[in-house]
């Protein structure tokens, strides 16, 4: 068990440990956005002619659409037209193997901690890793073939697998869900996908590491998960990117489907680059990330750890149709220096007796400043529906800010929506009663915000926990004295 | 192994003057001294300003540690050399576990000294046996740091905390307020087990009644930001007999009466 003592140790002095770039050959779209490009990304892939036509419509929508300014962060006018939508390291055929990959690649991925290998540490986990725009390598992908799941890049899935991509792409964010819903729709590049079959019970962990390293670019995964009746899967994402003067943008799309008695487990642990202290760079997260739980008795439950990005603007959420299906969000969401985050998630009740659980945990320092936004509905049909939401903030200073801002929606008056809501601020009485036991004040910090957020911590995946806790610790280095 | 002369220390940010006005205080390894003095007498300024509280300031005198200025050193510091304070309000720590907790200190504490850190098989063995010494139940070590406790498992925590940490010099900041007779026996039989010939140990408290248990080799009677009066241990039955009035008009000695009003 390592402790938080010996990773703020660890990386004393390091303040973003993965900012480092890979020079790399690479290969680039030309700066733009326009039927081109979308035409270009799409050859690149060799799709096929509906999914062609199924960008260029989303293109068509997205032009109608607006950048939307309703969230707290300040964003200000992305120009969507000085970014190049496609950069792939260049190769000249794809590697049939594991042991064919670019050994810079292999470097990189060894740097970040995760090793492109089926064995040693990530022995109970396969990885899918995109890096840019394409993904380079899937371990385990055979192993699990064996059991019927399929476990590789969208782009792949496409090729192997279209009666199942073109049946679920879009069925739960549809291509004109929202602006940066859209934009991905019509220029996403990679991104995973997992498909469980009936009763099968995915037995390793499964995992994507999404990796930003060429400049000028944006990130537009697309991640489709279908678990199909009474089946079980547990899926993590981690991220990071270079440290960079300019902003970049990750826009992502997660679909999940679970049917029915099936349940899927999807946890995020987000490092991208934060920028500098005053907000220079750093990555803006704009993800729309969905779960549809169209069967009975069926699951999906999120859980976040964002400690990165400059800003991180999403809502995880689940859309409860079967009858008796469940709903969760744990968050925790970490701000420091110049850092902005609105966060939350949507639950909607639609079948009968379908319940939902919201726990959000949100902890700013600096003068970083964190929304939580969640809305419940219960819609007219959705007899018994439950929810119950707690959401703490924890101040550390006096110059961050916490916001909560609750949306419930009731139409059925069998519904039961319970709101539970704290701030608090790091006490001085429990920095000096670490100290006076011998511990450093910010291994205090990284204490007592652990406790604070343990609830959500203890939802992680083993495997993922201890990085996930250092992550904390080392996302408040300097937010106190 | 401590030495205090002189000592004056004021509030930051109150304009009440000040509350420790010239205290000296010697401790010797093996010895164990009690502080006694009624509310409002500096019992508890001293204590903090040992340990590196912020909030006060020492606008005069000095403290030693095996010669060192304690006064420079930050908290952290002061715990790695070997000082430990008994909280009389042990603070809370939601979602740290106790036992967590306790080896991330020891562990912090045995680095600052350039000695190897406790694996966790090795720590769970030490963690039992002090436990079992100071009649903690187990499940109290994977409950939260005090939340939940009584104010009995708070105090009895914190002399766990004292045995685990194994400091050269431990301060126990009225460790019997609030205590039942049997909670105060049990925390005093783990003081008293700890007790070694290479320790110090300074009980500050209000009453005697603690002194019956843990049976001090000296007593100073702390009135007014001064000790006033120094003996052997029975000078604590005396208090006791007296109380703090009689002996201070003894003393002739000008208390203001509010100060002495919660006298036993």
């Amino acid at each position: 068990m390592a402790t938080a003592l010996e990773t703020v140790q660890e990386y004393t002095g390091h303040e973003y440990k993965y900012g480092f770039y890979t020079d790399i050959e690479a290969e680039y779209a030309p700066k733009g956005l326009n039927d081109e490009i979308i035409r270009f990304i799409s050859a690149k892939k060799s799709e096929p002619e509906w999914l062609t036509e199924w960008r260029l419509e989303a293109y068509r929508r997205f032009q109608d659409m607006e950048q939307p300014d309703w969230q707290k962060p300040n964003v200000g006018w992305i120009d969507l037209q000085d970014i190049s939508y496609y950069a792939a390291p260049k190769q000249d055929e794809a590697p049939q193997s594991l042991d064919d990959i670019d050994p810079e690649i292999r470097r990189t991925y060894e740097k970040l901690g995760i090793p492109i290998e089926e064995q040693k540490m990530l022995a109970g986990v396969a990885v899918d890793y995109v890096f840019d725009s394409v993904s380079v390598a899937t371990t385990f992908k055979e192993k699990l073939k064996e059991l019927g799941i399929i476990f590789c890049s969208i782009s792949e899935a496409v090729q192997e697998h279209p009666e199942l991509v073109r049946k679920y792409l879009g069925s739960v964010v549809p291509q004109g869900d929202n602006y940066f819903a859209a934009l991905n729709s019509a220029v996403f590049t990679d991104g995973s996908f997992v498909y469980v079959p009936k009763g099968v019970r995915c037995p390793m962990e499964l995992s994507t590491y999404f990796r930003i390293n060429a400049a000028g670019t944006g990130q537009f995964e697309r991640t489709l998960i279908v678990a199909d009746e009474g089946s079980y899967v547990s899926y993590l994402e981690g991220c990071t990117a270079p440290q960079r003067d300019e902003h970049q943008l990750h826009a992502a799309v997660v679909e999940l489907i679970a049917l029915d008695d099936a349940e899927i487990k999807y946890s995020t642990v987000q490092n991208w680059y934060p920028g500098g202290h005053d907000g220079q760079g750093g990555v803006y997260n704009f993800v729309t990330k969905r779960g549809l739980c169209r069967g009975k008795r069926s699951k999906i439950s999120w859980t976040q750890v964002e400690t990165g990005s400059a800003i991180t603007w999403k809502y995880p959420s689940c859309v409860l149709q079967g009858d008796d299906s469940m709903g969760e969000f744990y968050s925790v969401a970490v701000t420091n220096h110049a850092q902005q985050a609105d966060t939350g998630t949507k639950m909607i009740h639609i079948g009968k007796n379908t319940r939902s659980r919201i726990v959000s945990k949100g902890i700013s320092a600096g003068h970083a400043d964190q929304t939580y936004r969640g809305l419940v509905r219960v819609l007219k049909g959705a007899e018994n529906a439950r929810n119950h939401t707690q959401c703490d903030s924890m101040l550390i200073g006096d110059r961050c800010g916490a916001h909560t801002v609750p949306y419930i929606e009731t139409k059925n008056p069998t519904a039961k929506v319970e709101h539970e809501a704290t701030t608090s601020k790091i006490s001085d009485d429990q920095l000096f009663y670490c100290r006076a036991r011998g511990i450093s004040e910010e291994d205090a910090v990284a204490l007592v915000v652990n406790g604070f957020a343990r609830e959500v911590m203890d939802e992680l995946p083993m495997e993922f926990a201890v990085e996930a806790k250092k992550l904390l610790a080392i996302s408040l280095e300097g937010s106190v004295g | 192994m401590l030495k205090i002369e002189n000592l004056h220390a004021r509030i930051e940010d109150i304009d009440e003057g000040e509350i420790l006005k010239g205290l000296d205080l010697e401790v010797q390894p093996g010895e164990v001294h009690a502080v006694m003095g009624p509310n409002g007498s500096g019992k508890s300024t001293l204590a903090y300003i040992l340990a590196g509280r912020d909030g006060y300031e020492v606008t005069e005198g000095s403290v030693r540690f095996e010669g060192e200025d304690v006064l420079e050193m930050e908290p952290e510091e002061r715990a790695a050399a070997g000082l430990f304070l008994a909280f009389q309000y042990p603070i809370e720590i939601p979602g740290v576990a106790n036992m967590y907790f306790l080896r991330t200190a020891l562990n912090a504490v045995l680095r600052a000294r350039g000695e190897p850190e406790i694996d966790a098989a090795g720590f769970m063995r030490r963690l039992r046996e002090q436990a079992e010494i100071v009649g903690i139940r187990s499940d109290l070590l994977k409950r939260d740091v005090n939340a939940g406790f009584s104010g009995g498992e708070k105090k009895r925590n914190e002399i766990l905390q004292m045995a685990v940490l194994q400091p050269k010099l431990a301060v126990l900041d009225e460790t019997d307020s609030g205590l039942d007779i049997d909670a105060l026996r049990t925390v005093a039989d783990g003081v008293n087990r700890l007790r070694s010939p290479e320790r110090g140990i300074v009980v500050i408290t209000h009453y005697q009644r603690l002194l019956e248990y843990i049976v001090p080799d000296h007593v100073h009677v702390l009135v007014g930001g001064r000790i006033v009066r120094s003996g052997d241990k029975t000078l604590a039955q005396e208090l006791e007999s007296k109380g703090y009035s009689e002996l201070m008009a003894e003393l002739g000695i000008a208390v203001p009466a509010d100060a002495l009003e919660a006298t036993a």
